[in-house]
């Protein structure tokens, strides 16, 4: 692209929700106009400020929330200058401060957003206490909740009830407090905050509205909270989210014209004719605005206005309605609801049965404001008819009851081409069928196209229904039926050319069939070639996963972890003597009785592993790598009183013999002594429990970890022998065809239990025999690999870092 | 060959760290050159490509990471980093400091600020 040598230099302050949509819009209209600089506070690309509460609540997580990442602002020549804050305008000499770093301009806009607004009550600087605003923020709350019971949000409006609801997923028990008589003041009347009150309160939230907050207590550490009635509360955090401030300092210090915000003009343009404003930083007539659908508005013009597009262009304030969902209770908003004239018309509808309000007010005519709780059926038409300040139905039941609400749902097709489907980013139908019908058939391709359900996700639905009317289905990803995603193959046909093929490592697979590489396939390439060629198997280390290479679970330390193999959780004081000291030798900062039965040494660093393990004298547990891993007994008949087969024994022998095996995915057992299943079988891989009659009945598929499944019964066995056999079929079966990462959970079910149980227990196959040979030869092939400790199997492989001086001058 | 620094630095120091074959292929080696921690990498065809230590993100040892093409996989959740400009592949993560290295006669150089 020819460049013009002098290009205009455009300096925006603040990379946030609206400083990266002006630079969207700014380079929609033509990339080239402005020298672009860029300052951002926050250390990152730009990220999707609303769906932080979906972060916090454990939904989505951090990574897949940016918007721009930091290649776009390099590929678009623009310069980012992240986790830097500018400090100084030198309004004279055109030029901003940051550390160490100025910036001239020609043109300079502020998009510094706002930050939270903390009460003045003493205890705010305590450890605990904390604000809603930032991914950093997020991450902080996450982690100190977690050694948390209870904590208390100070404000129930929009962002302190996504708070609460967030910290609820952390398993803490919370409490809200609001200073105003109802919960969500602003876009709620009394009676609408009081249904929202008894929503949550159904989802074990209690709230305490009409509380003024007036310390927070504790030494260090926050405690409690103490209102000013007095009374008290314990808390072991809290999160203020008692309102916003502009962030308008900076404008104000250099001498430009502010109020509450930064005062813009119908160009956004500040008391500085060279210097602009959007986003929650500025008040424009008289308004600030705390959510993103005016940004957008106010970016567009702004992007207008300078790059000449439209010099006229003018912004004339926003009429916010907007959707939002609070703690999964969908409430819509416009207008203000409080405002309340005497000649005002009130349209009022309640449920309480299902917790639904629907409240309206007509002024002059014309639909003023409105809110719709628990049930969004009438909002399209009441947005529709607010954005269009048309007349309200002469009935005025029929703002909520019209034939058309009557009618149900509006279908997709009939809406007009203009109705827009993504409230956040203020997509309409139109665009999102153009792009459907430019291939883009994928809900996540739709949105790289026109972004329409980037924002806080809630139309994702409707753009998969635009795209089955469209394109009359939903592309199904064909990459579902890989084995791993660089290699596009199913596992038998992988399997097969593998092996006609000869390819004994993971490279010679990757550069014969491989169309891309990342670690998760390599990964999944060596475990598969190591059960098909066993001793054959051609080991590169890089194909591993650092837990893998040196035998140990890392930590978010660095530091590792040992979990020596414990047969079917049955240990010895020997044993258990010869773990206390070597605790004790290497110092070792937690040992832990695991949820598989065994005993964890937890903070071990790389360059000891192998002397704990030659200490230990035992084998390796395997708890790293996708292998067996334990099996879980209960005591059985050998001490219990209800016990009627031996299960530790039979555990015992399970371990030993299938200790070692990989497969696709971790494998755990457990067997139980009788019907009470205190091993827990019905939620493992393979789950075993005696009988009374005294057999065995031997079920798989089940899992009780991110996923809870209750395992399927395959067969009952009368004896040890026939179900260590079984078993081994069993598992041999799914080592060889099942997709990497794919637990027995989602393999039984996706093979189905009755043809498991003909190809396992019938063997209607005939492959019986060969999956008994594979048990031998995989039992065969296993060697333990913590004797590496005595030979590293490559340089440094448990090395500390290498320490080299530099040269003095 | 552009010397990968960080603006503000002005000097610059090229130091022997080991041989080629004190690192595995396709595997990385922490060092410690100086007090700064340095993640060292043996590309497939005997290159080698040197990082700052340490994960911007949470701090992860990236030598523990893996090697995918000229990407170093962080081993604590998986963001990348080239390994020649330490620019981050996920979004919108901070880049971390790469090092111009070398292979000369078998021996590993690399390139770091002095200060
Ligand atoms: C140590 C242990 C927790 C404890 O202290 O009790 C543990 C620790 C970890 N678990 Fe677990 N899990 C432990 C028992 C369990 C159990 C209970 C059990 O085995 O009886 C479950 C549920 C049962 C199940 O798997 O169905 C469990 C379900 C998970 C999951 C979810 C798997 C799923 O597909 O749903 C993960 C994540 C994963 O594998 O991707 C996980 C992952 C992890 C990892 C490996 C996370 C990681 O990658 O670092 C943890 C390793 C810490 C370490 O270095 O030791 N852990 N984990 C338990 C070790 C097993 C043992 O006793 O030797
Ligand atoms: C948890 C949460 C949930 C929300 N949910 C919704 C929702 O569902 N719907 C909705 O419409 N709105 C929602 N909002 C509000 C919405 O996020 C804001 O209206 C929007 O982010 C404002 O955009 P902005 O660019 O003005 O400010 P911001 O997005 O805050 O961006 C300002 C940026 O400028 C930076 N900055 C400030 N000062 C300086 C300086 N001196 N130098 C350099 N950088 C600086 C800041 O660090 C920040 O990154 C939510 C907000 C939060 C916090
Ligand atoms: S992965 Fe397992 S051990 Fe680690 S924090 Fe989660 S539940 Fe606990
Ligand atoms: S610490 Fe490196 S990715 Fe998290």
């Amino acid at each position: 692209m020819i460049r013009a040598p002098h290009r205009p230099k455009l300096v925006v302050i603040g990379n946030g929700m609206a400083g990266a949509r002006f630079l969207e819009d700014v380079l929609a209209i033509d990339p080239g106009l402005f020298d672009i600089t860029v300052f951002g506070d926050e250390p990152y690309g730009n990220y999707n400020r609303i769906l932080l509460s979906n972060v916090l609540n454990g939904s989505q997580d951090a990574k897949e929330i940016f918007l721009n990442p930091l290649s776009w602002y390099d590929e678009n020549g623009i310069t980012l200058h992240a986790g830097k804050r500018v400090t100084r305008v030198d309004r004279a000499a055109k030029r901003v401060y940051a550390d160490d770093f100025t910036a001239d301009y020609d043109y300079l806009v502020f998009a510094t957003g706002s930050k939270p607004f903390i009460p003045p009550i003493p205890g705010t600087p305590l450890h605990g206490v904390f604000a809603f605003r930032t991914l950093d923020d997020c991450r902080n709350i996450a982690e100190y909740a977690l050694d948390c019971k209870t904590a208390v949000v100070i404000g129930g409006g929009l962002l302190g009830l996504e708070a609460a609801k967030g910290l609820m997923t952390h398993n803490v028990a919370v409490t809200v407090v609001e200073m105003a008589p109802w919960l969500m003041s602003v876009q709620l009347d009394e009676a609408g905050g009081k249904v929202l009150g008894q929503t949550i309160a159904k989802l074990g939230i209690s709230a305490r509205t009409g509380t003024v907050t007036k310390e927070l207590i504790g030494h260090r550490r926050v405690t409690g909270v103490k209102f000013a009635d007095g009374s008290e509360i314990p808390a072991d955090m809290v999160v203020i989210s008692a309102g916003i401030r502009p962030n308008a300092e900076l404008a104000r210090e250099c001498g430009i014209v502010c109020d509450k915000a930064i005062v813009v003009d119908d160009q956004l343009r500040t008391s500085d004719p060279a210097v602009f404003g959007v986003g929650e930083c500025v008040q424009h007539n008289g308004t600030i605005y705390g959510l993103v659908a005016p940004l957008w508005e106010q970016t567009k013009v702004l992007a207008k206005v300078l790059s000449s597009a439209d010099a006229t262009a003018t912004y004339s304030g926003s009429k916010i309605a907007t959707k939002l969902k609070v703690m999964g209770v969908e409430l819509a908003s416009m207008g203000r609801i409080n405002d309340l004239q005497p000649t005002d018309e009130v349209v009022q509808f309640s449920e309480p049965g299902r917790d639904v309000y629907w409240k309206a007010i007509v002024r002059d005519g014309k639909l003023s404001a409105a809110c719709l709780l628990g049930d969004l059926a009438p909002a399209d038409d009441l947005m529709r008819m607010f954005h269009a300040g048309a007349d309200a139905p002469s009935r005025r039941l029929e703002l909520f009851f019209t034939a058309a609400s009557a009618k149900k749902e509006v279908s997709l097709a009939d809406l007009p081409d203009s109705h827009q489907i993504c409230d956040c980013n203020g997509v309409c139908k139109g665009t999102i069928v153009q792009a459907i019908k430019a291939g883009k058939c994928t809900v996540p391709a739709v949105g790289k196209a026109t972004r329409a359900g980037t924002g806080c996700g809630s139309c994702k639905k409707l753009v998969k229904g635009l795209i089955e009317a469209v394109a009359g289905g939903v592309r199904a990803e064909p990459s579902e039926s890989w084995y791993v995603a660089a290699v596009p193959l199913d596992k038998p046909t992988l399997v097969a050319e593998v092996k006609a093929r000869g390819l004994k490592s993971v490279s010679a697979v990757l550069r014969e069939l491989g169309t891309a590489d990342d670690e998760k396939s390599r990964n999944g390439l060596a475990s598969m070639l190591k059960g098909i060629w066993g001793t054959e198997y051609i080991d590169e280390r890089d194909s591993r996963f650092v837990n893998d290479r040196v035998h140990a679970n890392i930590q978010k330390d660095g530091t590792f972890s040992v979990v020596p193999r414990i047969y079917g959780g049955i240990t010895s004081a020997d044993d258990l003597i010869k773990i206390g000291q070597v605790a004790k030798k290497y110092a070792v900062p937690m040992v832990k009785f695991t949820g598989g039965q065994r005993i964890d040494l937890l903070g071990i660093k790389k360059e000891d592993l192998p002397g704990v393990w030659t200490d230990l004298g035992m084998p390796s547990g395997h708890a790293y790598t996708k292998a067996l891993r334990t099996v879980k007994t209960c005591v059985g008949t050998e001490f219990c009183r209800y016990g009627t087969n031996d299960s530790t024994g039979l555990g015992i022998d399970l371990e030993k013999r299938f200790q070692g095996f990989e497969f696709p995915a971790k494998v755990k057992l457990a067997v139980s002594g009788c019907p009470r299943n205190c091993a827990e079988s019905t939620v493992k891989d393979v789950g075993v429990i005696a009988t009374e009659g005294g057999e065995w009945e031997v079920s798989v598929g089940g899992a009780a970890g991110a996923h809870v499944r209750k395992t399927d019964v395959l067969c009952r066995v009368k004896t040890k022998d026939e179900a260590l056999r079984v078993i081994g079929r069993f598992l041999i079966y799914y080592r060889d065809n099942a997709k990497w990462l794919e637990r027995t959970y989602d393999f039984s079910p996706r093979i189905g239990i009755e043809k498991l149980r003909e190809i396992i227990v019938d063997d209607s196959l005939g492959i019986g025999t060969q999956l008994d040979a594979e048990v031998e030869k995989t039992i065969a092939a296993y060697v333990d690999p913590w004797l590496e400790r005595d030979k590293p199997a490559y340089a440094g492989q448990f090395d500390e870092p290498k320490r080299v001086p530099l040269p003095v001058l | 060959m552009g010397v990968k620094v960080q603006p503000m630095t002005t000097t610059v120091t090229r130091i022997a760290l080991c041989t080629l074959d004190e690192i595995a292929v396709g595997l990385g080696r922490a060092f410690d050159v100086g007090g700064r921690e340095v993640a060292v990498f043996r590309t497939r065809d005997g290159r080698a490509l040197a990082v700052d230590g340490t994960c911007p993100h949470k701090g992860g040892p990236l030598a523990d990471g893996m090697l995918i093409g000229e990407q170093v996989v962080c081993p604590l959740h998986a963001f990348r980093f080239d390994g020649t400009s330490g620019a981050c592949d996920q979004e919108s993560v901070c880049a971390v400091e790469a090092f111009s290295a070398e292979v000369r006669d078998g021996t590993i150089y690399v390139t770091v600020p002095l200060a």
